[in-house]
């Protein structure tokens, strides 16, 4: 991952982006991390969706729950099940399905993140030392990004809506920092915490960490402006899209950023702070005056 | 010990002195104090050496940190804030911490030992507590023990506060509500604590006077009163051989208890640079300078302000709207009320305890918590709900880690906080006279010597040896219940302390503390080697 | 048989054989503290060999801490200095990592040295000293409270009650002087708390001839336009326009903490106005005070799904679709809604909090 973060950060980078997207699917992403190549390779895929294998998806892993023509269902008082997917756009089902959260498994207060099903797992190694189980694993996820791209492009097809944000809109590279600190404790912290970490909501549901290394910044522009489960939509007519890259970059730019102090304690502020100062401050001072108020050994008395 | 004179450097010195002060009677007097030796004994001390290390890193800091709220804006060596709009207490913070070499050290020293110096001092006081180290004569050292933590707590709220990061403005933000609240007077002392509406810009430099000077000077005077006094009355001890009310048992002050406080002193620092280099504490760079219209989830005070923000969490919606007035029930119960019991509760306990035992006798071997059933019941009804609190200060972080619902743990708490003391008690009680009961077996009976005997009969038997003297000290440290004086005289008038409610209550009070009690002692008819099982049967 | 009868041949009692073994553990359990049996008074005789031993280890623990002291130096002077200084997140860590490694090292060998030191070497044995009564004899206490009179006596204090009523007299306004001098620390509460800035910008606004002041969003002070806000499920902290102009500089922050509102786009069909602000909503974008009705955390976290607002400092949650009601949590007052309506396709208030916001007070009423 660290050796992947500075090799972002070389000038030639940029070039070798652009090269990726150009280049067919496959062998330039070996020894990629799964984050952003998959948004990359959305990209590229979205230039021929095949809309009946999209369909075809959507029956085998949707239908069940969202409905044949995916209007959403309804159960026998008419509270509703499953919400209508018609104008969700690419956006939400890029999110919903790359995060792992769709298809659910069973319905709870709150959709976890998962990871994703073997048709929509874009984050699959590809780095093998044998060659063959290579072309197979980058086949596989060749396979997995065409299946997504062609889900998205199906969703859309049946009533538009949000667009997956194009790859040079969520570089955390490019955002303005100090203005995505800003905006994200005003708008983000309430539920997310300080550093992302995430915290609790009501009713069992809870806001997911944005901490972890496999949170993309796509997925959080995707999140922001999808606003997925109970989470509020921030659309980009609100925080425009320059905002939402200033907030990716703060997340993105401070969860890579080291403790300077020691160990984070889990960067949660100063609960766990009080739980470290009475185990291990007065732990090992109890200790400390255990030893020194011990009997005295006997060795060393002679009598 | 030894007949050689003293070196010349240690003489012209010592003679300096005692020419003009007159020192020498003193420290003759003083250099063999005795201190009796416990591991539980040394709690205290963590706050002593804690204060000092505060008092250090604090000067160290204080040299960078600027008390002032005028807005600035950063451009430091912070990037990820460079061109925010913030305050000169919150940028100077950020130069501490990055462009001062050690200055993030001090920093995380400096509150780790704010942390220890108010754990030490409730880890000592619960010691003092459960041991009766507070009885006559130390009830006043007591008192201040109570006071050095209720400063402490402003100390370390004012402490936290200075910085004026998002974390920090939160919790004044709170202190604000919380003053805006108290009836008549709330809007008032509001306007005067913040010089204004809040934030306004007097209330960084205001706390920082009180931070450094006036409340670390009053903790400063109420330590050196801690000290001299419980100097002057010698240490209490343990009740071990040897320790008895009349004569006190340990190692002498020069040259063992000065060593050995010493390495604590050093023991102290070490733990807490320890926790400064590897440890990271209230990372104000992450929280961001205060901004009214910001929060963050998970926004905690430190440790020993949980209670009150976990009562202020668990406290129903009362308001009470009426003649034009608002008083809000749903901020001040819970801003006074529990801290109320808890500390004026501890504060008025001693008395309490000599009232209703009517034991005015001083007393400097403590007590084993066992044998006194009562108190021990309640510092653990005590504790419990002073924990319950806490852990509900938390309760989105708990909710949040343990994956419970938000409402689930609020209500949880609102029960527990009244049930959970009174289940203590009861347990904590019944554990008390079960510790009394194999007491009394052990000095009574003897103990289990693990010898099986085989009677010629083929019974199996287990002889009992009497306990070895050490432990038999300990046991007998018991003072076993003493009968209630009677409520009347032979002649039917009723004594002076049994007179009217009070006087009832008393004696009522008085049956509930000691009416279960399991006597130990020694049975003139048991020898020091009894068998189990009965001999006469065996014989035949 | 005959085993056993020469084994009580030689004890007559107890006749039983004994067939069990103590356990070890039992000389454990028994010892209890302080078990310092020999004489009071005298030095220890130290076992020479074992104490030249302890003597090495001592040594050398205190020889560990000096290298970390001149650790701590060394790194100091010649290394956390180079490049110009210690600056930024990098450099603070190594920095803190290594003064912060050496500082401790050096306390905790010292400590560990003097420890073994204290119990390895020191002759010292316990000793046993007496507790003094503290209290002097009835007979002195009774001396002294007669002498304390006598001078009371003699000082005139106890005769002359005239000295001392106006002693008494002169000495009351003295202590009430530095609460007097204390009245500067802040202004009177006045009517400051019933207001915000959202009333001063909509009277200014209204004086230009407009219906009201624009919302602009808490950080990037664009103003909202309906068709910008319109998506349902949306949530932003919004300011009255013009706040940080308007307001002299050093109230910039006062002012954002008393107007400082949350808007948000609540599904219409849900929507319950509360009686007579039937006309405070924009399709269902409807505007509360940010400040919790508590004790002033800001209350931000809206759910999209239940539409609660939640607070969370103490977890007051309020309905959005229903006028901001308390629904759980110690929060005792509904969040005050700000009056919307639409001006050249602009979202904009039309009048100020219609309640005090923030924290209950006495005199709120």
């Amino acid at each position: 991952m660290k050796r992947f973060t500075a090799w972002r950060r070389r000038p030639w980078a940029g070039y070798a982006v652009v090269l990726a997207a150009l280049a067919a699917i496959g062998v330039i992403y070996a020894g990629f991390s799964p984050r952003t190549d998959r948004a990359e390779a959305a990209n590229s895929a979205q230039a021929a969706p095949d809309l009946a294998n999209g369909k075809a998806l959507f029956n085998q892993n949707c239908a069940s729950c969202h409905g044949l023509n995916a209007e959403g269902t309804k159960d026998a008082e008419g509270k509703p099940i499953s919400p209508s997917l018609i104008g969700v756009g690419a956006a939400s089902v890029d999110f919903q399905v790359s995060t792992g959260r769709m298809p659910a498994m069973n319905p709870g207060a709150q959709m976890p993140r998962k990871r994703p099903i073997p048709a929509f797992d874009t984050s699959i190694k590809t780095d093998h030392e044998d060659p063959e189980e290579r072309a197979a694993a980058e086949k596989q996820k060749a396979q997995a990004e065409k299946n997504l791209a062609d889900l998205r492009a199906y969703i859309a097809s049946l009533g538009g809506g949000p667009e997956v944000p194009p790859a040079s809109a969520v570089d955390p590279k490019k955002g303005d920092v100090a203005l995505g600190g800003k905006l994200f404790r005003t708008n983000c912290a309430q539920c997310h915490s300080f550093t992302g970490q995430g915290g609790a909501l009501t009713g069992g549901k809870y806001a997911p960490p944005l901490s972890n290394d496999d949170v993309t910044p796509t997925q959080i522009y995707e999140a922001m402006l999808t606003g997925p489960q109970a989470m509020p939509v921030f659309n980009d007519t609100t925080l425009t899209a320059e905002e939402k890259q200033a907030i990716i970059a703060y997340i993105v730019q401070i969860r890579e950023e080291p403790n300077p102090g020691g160990n984070g304690l889990g960067r949660i502020g100063p609960v766990s702070e009080g739980l470290a100062g009475w185990l291990i401050g007065i732990g090992l001072l109890v200790l400390a005056a255990m030893w020194i108020t011990a009997k005295k050994p006997k060795k060393l008395k002679k009598s | 010990m030894s007949e050689s004179t003293a070196p010349k450097a240690v003489e012209a010195p010592l003679n300096f002195l005692d020419d003009r002060l007159g020192s020498t009677t003193f420290f003759k007097r003083n250099m063999k104090k005795v201190f009796p030796d416990h591991w539980s004994f040394m709690l205290g001390e963590i706050a002593l050496y804690s204060f000092i290390i505060l008092l250090l890193t604090g000067t160290f800091l204080t040299l960078w940190f600027k008390p002032s709220m005028v807005e600035v804006v950063y451009d430091g060596s912070y990037t990820k804030l460079q061109g925010v709009k913030m305050s000169e207490a919150y940028a100077s913070t950020l130069h501490i911490s990055f462009d001062v070499r050690g200055g993030l050290l001090m920093r995380q020293i400096h509150h780790w030992a704010a942390i220890l110096f108010m754990a030490s001092i409730l880890a000592h006081m619960l010691r003092v507590f459960f041991t009766g180290a507070y009885r006559k004569p130390r009830e006043l050292n007591w008192l201040i023990g109570i006071g050095m933590f209720t400063m402490g707590m402003l100390e370390g709220l004012f402490g936290y506060s200075l910085p004026d990061d998002l974390l920090s403005g939160t919790g004044l933000r709170i202190t604000q509500g919380v003053a805006e609240s108290i009836p008549l007077v709330g809007t008032y002392i509001y306007m005067f604590l913040f010089g204004g509406e809040f934030p306004g810009t007097d209330i960084v430099p205001r706390m920082y006077m009180l931070h450094i000077l006036l409340i670390p000077g009053l903790i400063l005077g109420l330590i050196t009163a801690h000290m001299m006094i419980m100097w002057h009355q010698k240490h209490t001890a343990m009740p071990t051989q040897h320790q008895t009310e009349q004569q006190v048992y340990g190692y002498p002050f020069y040259p063992v208890f000065m060593a050995k406080t010493g390495a604590y002193f050093l023991f102290t620092f070490g733990v807490l640079a320890l926790l400064g280099a590897f440890a990271q504490i209230n990372p104000i760079w992450l929280f961001g300078p205060y901004d009214p219209g910001a929060i963050s989830s998970a926004s905690q005070p430190d440790w020993y302000m949980g209670v009150l923000e976990g009562s202020l969490r668990i406290m129903p919606n009362w308001e009470i709207t009426a003649w034009g007035h608002t008083l809000s029930l749903n901020v001040l119960i819970p801003a006074l009320l529990p801290l109320g019991i808890v500390f004026g509760g501890a504060a008025a306990w001693p008395f309490i305890e000599q009232w209703v035992t009517g034991d005015k006798r001083h007393h400097h071997v403590n007590t084993r918590p066992r044998n006194a059933p009562v108190r021990t019941a309640t510092g653990m009804a005590a504790v419990t709900f002073y924990g319950l609190l806490w852990i509900a200060g938390a309760n989105d972080v708990v909710a949040d880690r343990f994956s419970v619902s938000l409402f689930a743990t609020t209500w949880f708490f609102r029960f527990a906080v009244f049930l959970g003391p009174v289940l203590a008690f009861i347990v904590t009680k019944r554990i008390c006279l079960g510790l009394q009961r194999k007491d009394a077996d052990v000095i009574g009976h003897g103990v289990e010597s693990g010898i099986i005997l085989m009677s010629p009969e083929g019974r199996f038997t287990e002889r009992h040896e009497p306990a070895r003297e050490e432990e038999r000290v300990v046991l007998l440290s018991k003072e076993n219940a003493r009968p209630e004086a009677p409520a009347v005289d032979a002649r039917g008038v009723p004594a002076p302390g049994a007179k009217g409610p009070l006087g009832h209550l008393r004696s009522r009070l008085n049956r509930a503390w000691q009416f279960d009690d399991v006597p130990v002692e020694e049975h003139a008819e048991n020898g020091h080697a009894e068998l189990e099982g009965d001999k006469e049967t065996a014989r035949h | 048989m005959s085993d056993e009868n020469k084994e009580t041949a030689g004890a007559q009692e107890p006749r039983e054989r004994v067939i069990g073994t103590p356990s070890p553990a039992r000389d454990k359990a028994l010892l209890a503290d302080g078990d310092m049996s020999a004489p009071a008074g005298a030095g220890e005789q130290l076992d020479e060999a074992s104490a030249k031993r302890a003597e090495r280890i001592v040594a050398l623990f205190f020889l560990l801490a000096f290298a970390g002291s001149v650790a701590f130096i060394a790194y100091y002077i010649g290394w956390s200095g180079r490049d110009g200084g210690m600056h930024g997140v990098l450099r603070a860590r190594e920095s803190n990592f290594w003064l912060g490694g050496t500082m401790a090292l050096s306390f905790l060998a010292m400590a560990a040295g003097v420890t073994i030191w204290v119990r390895r070497l020191m002759a010292s044995k316990p000793i046993i000293q007496e507790r003094h009564e503290f209290a002097a004899d009835p007979q002195s206490r009774a001396v002294f409270a007669e002498d304390f009179m006598a001078g009371a006596e003699d000082s005139g204090l106890t005769k002359r009650p005239l000295l001392r009523r106006t002693l008494l007299l002169a000495a009351a306004p003295l202590g009430l002087a530095p609460l007097v001098l204390l009245r500067d620390l802040g202004p009177l509460p006045e009517k400051r708390l019933r207001s915000t800035h959202w009333g001063d910008a909509v009277e200014k606004a209204k004086r230009q001839g407009k219906k009201g002041v624009r919302l602009v969003v808490d950080g990037t002070h664009r103003p909202l336009k309906v068709t910008d806000f319109a998506q349902v499920g949306s949530m932003i902290t919004v300011l009255p326009e013009g706040i940080e102009e308007d307001v002299p500089h050093d109230q910039v922050l006062t002012q954002v903490a008393k107007a400082v509102t949350i808007l948000i786009n609540v599904p219409e069909e849900k929507f319950k106005p509360a009686e007579g602000r039937e006309n405070w909503h924009v399709n269902g974008i409807v505007a509360y005070s940010k400040i919790c009705t508590h004790v002033g955390c800001p209350a931000a976290l809206y759910e999209q799904t239940t539409h609660h607002i939640l607070c969370p400092c103490h977890q007051s949650t309020f309905d959005a679709t229903d006028a901001a009601k308390v629904v759980f949590g110690p929060a005792a007052r509904p969040l005050p809604q700000l009056p919307l309506d639409v001006e050249d396709g602009y979202l904009v208030a039309t009048g100020d909090f219609p309640e005090p916001i923030g924290p209950s007070f006495w005199e709120r009423g």
